[in-house]
Parts: C-alpha cells; structure tokens; sequence
C-alpha cells in the first residue's frame, strides 16, 4: 500500500504540463531516433541532455525527458526493422526476422500495429515489475556471479538454431564468425591487445551499431545495386500496405507470448551483465521453441514479432532497476542516465529510494505516462510509417546508404568507423550471396566478449578449477536448460521432418 | 531533423545566455568545446559535461560548452585526433584522468607521448579505496595484505579497470608498499567498470574490491560494504572522515586517480592562460566545491605547468610498476 501511496504522489509530480509536454517530445523525438539505423537509445540520450541542461530543467523533468526518449527509441527501432530489414537499433535486430517477412507479405501495418502493443505490453508489465519488485529484485543479480553470467550466456548460445533455420552449420559458422570479431580489441583480463595491428581505433573493440548497420543497411544497398540493371526496379513488385491494425484474433493468439517474453526479457534486462539484446533474443528463441511447432517462424509468424518486442521493452524497463537501486547501469543506455543523475547531485545506490522519493517515484510514473503516450502515438502513425514502402528503391536507397553514413559519423565523429562499416557492408554481401544468417554473426560480437570474460573471471577466481561453472544450483538449472534446448529440438526436429515427409506420400 | 531541432534549441539557448556576463580574460573561447574520449556516461563524459554545465552556470563561459564523444582506445582515438588533425585549436579542451596518463605510459597510445599535448589544470581526484563486504571477517587493510601474503589464491581483488590499469595499479601500489614482493601473484579480477565489481563483492563472488570513493559511496552509506583503506595523504574531510587512511595503518601508499583536461600542443598562450585561469576560477567557487562533495571528488589543485610537472612524476611511476607486474618491458 506503500507503495501505492508512493506511487500517486510522483503521478501528482509527473502530471503538470509542461511535465505532459515534455514526455510528449521526448517520445517523439525518442520515436524518431529509434527508427533511424545508427542513432540508438543511448545515443538519443546523450543527444538531448545538453537540451535538458540550457532549459534549466529540474532534476524529475529532465528525468522524465530523458526517460521518454529512451522508452521512445525502444518503440521505434522496430520501425526501420519491418519495413527496411535494418534494425534500427541492436535489440530490434530479432524483429527483423519475422516482421520483414510479414511486410513482404502485405501485412507491415498489422506487424507494426502488434509490435506496437507488444512494446506496450512488455514495457507496462516492467515498469510494474520495477515499482513493486525493485528493492528485491537486486537480490536476483546478486545471484549472479561469472560463473553464472557465463551459464546464461551458453544458455543463449545453445538456443541458437531457433534463430535461422534453414542450415544450422551456417548458422554455427556465423555465430562462430561473431565471436572471432568479439575477440578484437585489449583483452580485459590481460591487457594485451588482440588482432588490433596496431591500430589504435580497434583498442576498445568492434562498435556493434557500425557492425549492424554495414551488415544490414549498406548490404541491402549493395544488393540493390547489383540488381538495378534487373527487373528490381520496373516491377517494383508492389508491396501490399494492407490493413492497418491487426485482427483481435492475431492479438490473441499472441497474448500468452507477450506474457512470456515480457518476463523473460524484464529478468535479463535486471541483470547488469545482459541487457535488452539478450532479452530480445532469448525471448524470440525460447518462444520459438514454445510454440513453433509448424515452423512459421522467420517466416512472417506474428508471435516473431510480438516475441521480441516484448522481450526488449520489458529489458528496457528491467535495466532501470539496477541502475537505481545499485547504481550499476545495466545498458548503455541506462550508464548514460546514470551520468545524467549524478551531474544533477542524484546519487544512484541503495539509499535512492530512501534519499530522493520524489525523483524515483516521478520517474515511475513519467515512465506510465510515455508508455501510454507512446502506444497513442505509434497505432495512428502505422498508417504514415507504412508509406515508406511505397517509395521506390531507388529513392529509398540513396536515403538509407546517407542515414548511415551521417548516423555513424554521428555517434563516433571517426572516419575510420566509416571504412569499418563499409567493410561490414561487402561482407554482408558476401554473405547474403552464400546464404548465411546475419543475426548470429551480431549476436556472437555481441555477447561473445561479455561471455568470455565471464568465463574467465569465473576460472581466475577459483584458481583454475574449471568445476566452479557448476558449482551452484542456479548455473545447473542453467546448464540444464541450455542442453535441453541444445538436444532437444535435433530430435524432435527429426520426428517433425519424418512427419513432414510422411504427409505428401499419404495424399 | 531532429540534430536541427537540437541545434536551433542551443542557439536559443545559447542567444539568452550571452548577454548576462563577459569573460574577463583576454582570450574568450568562439566556439568552446570539451571531448570526452569515451562514449557518454563515463568518468570523462561526466568531467566534460560537468565543467561545461558549471562554467556556463557561473558565467565563465558565455556559450554553451559543445560536449563530443570520441571514444576508442581508452582515449587513443581522441589523443591521436587532437595530435594530428586539432594541433592548433585554441577553443578545445579534452578530459583526462588517471587512465589517461597510465596509458601514455604503458605506450598504450601507439606512436604517442604525453609532451604531444599541453596540460591544463586539474578540477579534484578521486582517492582510491580498498574495501571489503560488510560481513568479511577482515577489518584492516594489513590483515588483507597478510592473507593476500601467505595465501595469493585465497583471495580475489575485484576492479573497474583492465589488468594492468589504474584500478589494478592501486592495490599493487599497496601491495608493494606492503612487502609483497612478487606483486604478479596478486589475483585481480577485472570487471565492466566499477559498479559491477561492487556488485560482485556484494554477491560474494570476490573477496575485495579496489575502486574510487564515489563508486563505493553508495554502498557504504546503505551499510553494505566497509572501506579498509584509503589511499589518501590524510583522511578525507566531511562524510568520508571515517575512513582509515592506508599511511595510518603503516602502509605508505597513496593512490589518487586526478581529474581534469589537456588542451591541443599548439594551442596559443594566451587562449591556454585564459582556460587554465576559467578552470582555476571555476575550482575556487563554492558552487564546484559542492559539486565536489557530491560526487567524493576530493581536493587536488593544480594548474598549467604545476599540473605537467605533476602528470610527468606520475607517467614515470605508473611506467616502474607497470614494469614490475610485466605489462611493459
């Protein structure tokens, strides 16, 4: 009841116009950022704090300015993934997989629309998460030590092949590719620099956003521009918009995944070591072996695109709770706000909800507000994103090579990032050409590096005694989820293909 | 569109502001601007847009200080761009830190030296401390270093910084002060900065933990950590009084992780007299001084050739302990 209490005064706070005012531009702005390939939430952040600072906000506006931009960018990284196949942001790349699919097959605006309600639903479950469970959900990430993180990490890793079907030795080739370009960079436990030729730019590591939008964004280019002399052009295969909100049926077939992925991605985004890419693809691949048992995922099932989002608003939320209640950000993002808080004389830790009621429960309540916001702010724009589809490639292209380069430039302000990208570009190409999936290469640069450094730590400390990784019931429970996930589905998949193959005969 | 809309909110901004006060110095930065050589949330982000924020509140600068991110290399990047392409920018200024002065010394900055650069003034330091979890049966810095002595395996150090950076460097420092000769068999465990190495000391995962007051400040206060040591002169004024310093318990170490800015090598002398004396103003106003104490930052005022002898003695250090523990040859 406390808590209740607590939570309508900061209402009380939030709810003044120009509170009102300012949680509508920053999901706005929020919206946009997200959409464009290359600036990403944390970017977004970083771009608006000088505006918070020369308007002379308080501490709880610029919270609430800050924080709707964040929740914003997190909407609209879907965007940019559904029609264009580029994911405007790292989390939104598992939307990609069924949500271009389901533009292609005429229905961008029902997958937007659910992605939409999807962000809703996960993000409105995690900021309930965070006003009732914060103070003992730190307890969760205090469970987790290297050895854990590394378990988790394994987990995500051996669920893999839910992620591309087609072929799992291209998909283990990728991933395996990812995790070499995870090795680039000074080793943190060393601090011997690895496959950096003595390149100073390469010291901290690959920038996944330059590796995700070469991948995606400039190889779409490239393949566009092999194809220009083709037909690509003068059929324009005349992509459908179709309607525009999704049947109640679609929503509820996709309900229970939405209850699911919003659970599991709040979990990974409250543990500081995960982050809402881990959330987002750990909820598409579980839910995927839930539930897929006609194998419509990757091939426009809206389940893969409720999954994900879900999964990485819920993260986004989650991360929130270790941010205030430890001060250890749990994103990027959240390191950014972090700073903001400090640079206002917030300090972040375990007296924070003690110290500074009137921040915390405000920005709770800012956090409903832009949710809501944000959901009557993305259902009636569908009908305006989906005219992309309608500019011809041609055009489209030009634009999305140009975002690219300016949005890269943007965050780095170095050439050499640029030259990185193009080379992703040619790679992604490459490829493409092959038919090997792209989302296990970003994943493995992703992950790769926090994993192998948590199975380091986890060795260091028990003095090279490799029995340490299962030394606790939480990473066996983890192991055994990993290999069941691991094992599984190379049998069952067995029985559904001989089924598959049993059908046509009986005919 | 929305970099327009941002820009043109600054200029608003910006336009309001500059009638209010004129800079008294004889050089006055046109388009001022701060790196911060990683990307936005860390200790140099914070120095940037702190400075910049509270310059500009004082009426020291009458613009808004441009804040850019250029990370890459623990700073390699933003020290090379300033080196080679910004030589003679008179309105520039780069943060720096502890780390930045480590690196150059360990050669992590390839091809590059700390007399390529011109420093300027430093804004505090943050003292290193040593801590351990509230419920750990060792109660002073001398019984950790014991049990480190006896049994190197039995207990884990746990830091920000990579190995062989400044978070490793200080505990070695001790160690070293200690007696602990061999100070490779030290076990330092080295986190994703210094939040999650507090994290894991909660979670018991490690035994201690080496890191900067404002990162343990939290947890200090909710009870859930203890500070064995600190690696100051003398203990620390205000809330941080109860601290035990490390020279108090017999253990000469002392480890300050300092806060503050270089400037372009071509930057000319009267544009380098006017920042070192805006930062020097803004460090005597009561305002910095809370700012200060918020955020465990504590006193270390040094300015324009005070400060390069300063980072000077510090390279030459940090270069015979990174030698000892084999980083560099």
């Amino acid at each position: 009841m406390d808590t209740l209490a607590s939570l309508s005064d900061g209402f009380l706070i939030a709810l003044t116009w120009q509170n009102l005012l300012l949680a509508l531009l920053g999901c706005f702005l929020g919206t946009v950022m997200g959409a464009l390939p290359g600036l990403g939430p944390s970017n977004g952040v970083a771009i608006l704090i000088p505006l918070a600072f020369t308007l002379g906000l308080g501490a709880t506006p610029s919270l609430i300015l800050l924080t709707s931009v964040y929740y914003g960018a997190m909407y609209g990284g879907r965007i940019s993934s559904i029609l264009l196949n580029i994911p405007g942001d790292e989390p939104a790349m598992m939307t990609c997989l069924d949500g271009y699919p389901m533009a292609q097959k005429g229905q961008a605006g029902e997958a937007l629309s659910l992605s939409g309600i999807a962000s809703f639903v996960g993000a409105f479950l995690a900021t309930w998460g965070l006003v009732l469970l914060a103070p003992q959900l730190v307890k969760i990430a205090l469970l987790f030590g290297p050895a854990e993180y590394f378990a988790l990490f394994t987990l995500a890793f051996a669920t893999l092949g839910g992620v591309s079907s087609t072929n799992q030795a291209k998909s283990a080739f990728a991933a395996m590719l990812g995790l070499g370009l995870a090795v680039i960079g000074v080793d943190t436990q060393t601090g011997v620099p690895r496959l950096t030729f003595g390149e100073v730019h390469l010291y901290d590591g690959l920038d996944f956003l330059v590796a995700i939008v070469g991948l995606f964004a400039l190889s779409e280019v490239f393949i566009f521009l092999e194809n220009r002399h083709g037909a690509a052009d003068a059929d324009s295969k005349k992509i459908k918009i179709g309607r525009l909100t999704p049947p109640w049926s679609m929503i509820k077939s996709c309900t229970p995944t939405m209850l699911r992925t919003s659970f599991l991605g709040f979990i990974a985004g409250v543990l500081p070591g995960a982050g809402a890419s881990l959330g987002s693809f750990i909820s598409y691949s579980m839910e995927k072996r839930l539930v897929d048992k006609k194998g419509t995922f990757g091939k426009g099932d809206p389940r893969g695109v409720a999954a994900p989002e879900a999964g990485n608003n819920a993260a986004a939320g989650g991360a929130l709770v270790p941010m205030l209640a430890l001060g250890v950000p749990g994103s990027g993002t959240t390191a950014v706000l972090l700073a903001v808080l400090m640079s206002l004389n917030i300090t972040p830790g375990p007296l924070l909800f003690a110290n500074n009621p009137d921040v915390v429960w405000g920005l709770i309540a800012a956090l409903f507000i832009a949710n809501f916001m944000l959901l009557a702010l993305n259902i009636p724009m569908v009908g305006l994103f989906t005219r992309v589809l309608l500019v011809p490639p041609r055009i489209l292209m030009p634009i999305v090579a140009m975002v690219s380069f300016v949005g890269i430039y943007g965050i780095s302000g170095s050439s050499f990032d640029l030259l990185v990208m193009v080379a992703f570009g040619l790679a992604g190409w490459l490829l493409r050409k092959l038919d090997i999936p792209l989302v296990p290469i970003i994943l493995g640069t992703l992950l790769g590096n926090t994993m192998e450094n948590n199975l380091r730590r986890a060795v260091t400390i028990s003095n090279g005694d490799y029995g340490t990784l299962i030394d606790s019931p939480l990473s066996i429970t983890l192991w055994t989820i990993a290999l069941v996930g691991f094992i599984l589905p190379i049998f069952v998949g067995k029985i559904i293909k001989r089924r598959m193959r049993a059908e046509p005969t009986s005919d | 569109m929305t970099f327009k809309f941002v820009r043109t909110a600054l200029t608003v901004a910006g336009l309001s502001v500059v009638a209010s006060f004129a800079s008294a110095e004889g050089y006055t930065p046109e388009n001022p601007e701060c790196i911060a050589p990683a990307n936005p949330g860390g200790g140099w982000d914070f120095t940037c847009r702190q400075v910049g924020k509270s310059l500009q509140d004082l009426g020291l600068l009458d613009k808004t200080m441009q804040v850019v991110n250029l990370a890459g290399g623990g700073g390699g990047v933003a020290f090379a761009e300033v080196v080679n392409k910004r030589g003679d920018d008179n309105d520039l200024i780069v943060a720096a830190s502890t780390a930045t002065a480590t690196r150059l010394a360990q050669g992590a900055y390839p091809g590059n030296s700390m007399d390529q650069v011109r420093w300027l003034a430093t804004i505090g330091a943050d003292y290193g401390v040593i801590a351990v979890s509230a419920d750990s049966a060792i109660q002073t810095l001398p019984e950790l270093l014991d049990q480190i002595k006896t049994d190197p395996t039995s207990i884990s150090v746990a830091g920000g910084s990579a190995v062989g950076g400044w978070d490793h460097l200080k505990v070695l420092i001790a160690a070293n002060a200690y007696g602990i000769d061999d100070v490779r068999s030290v076990k330092y465990i080295a986190f994703d900065g210094g939040g999650e190495a507090v994290t894991q000391l909660l979670a018991g995962s490690v035994q201690a933990f080496t890191g900067d007051i404002s990162e343990a400040k939290g947890f200090v206060d909710s009870g859930d950590i203890r500070v064995i040591a600190v690696l100051s002169p003398d203990r620390l004024e205000g809330e941080f009084a109860s601290f035990p310093t490390a020279k108090e318990q017999g253990i000469e170490a002392i480890g300050a992780n300092w806060r503050g800015f270089y400037a372009p090598a071509g930057m000319s002398d009267d544009a380098y007299n006017a920042w070192v004396s805006k930062i020097a103003d803004l460090y005597a106003t009561p305002e910095w001084k809370d700012v200060m104490a918020n955020n465990g930052l504590a006193p270390l005022d040094l300015q324009g050739d005070a400060f390069q002898a300063f980072v000077s003695d510090s390279v030459s250090k940090i270069q015979t302990i990174s030698r000892e523990i084999g980083i560099i040859k």
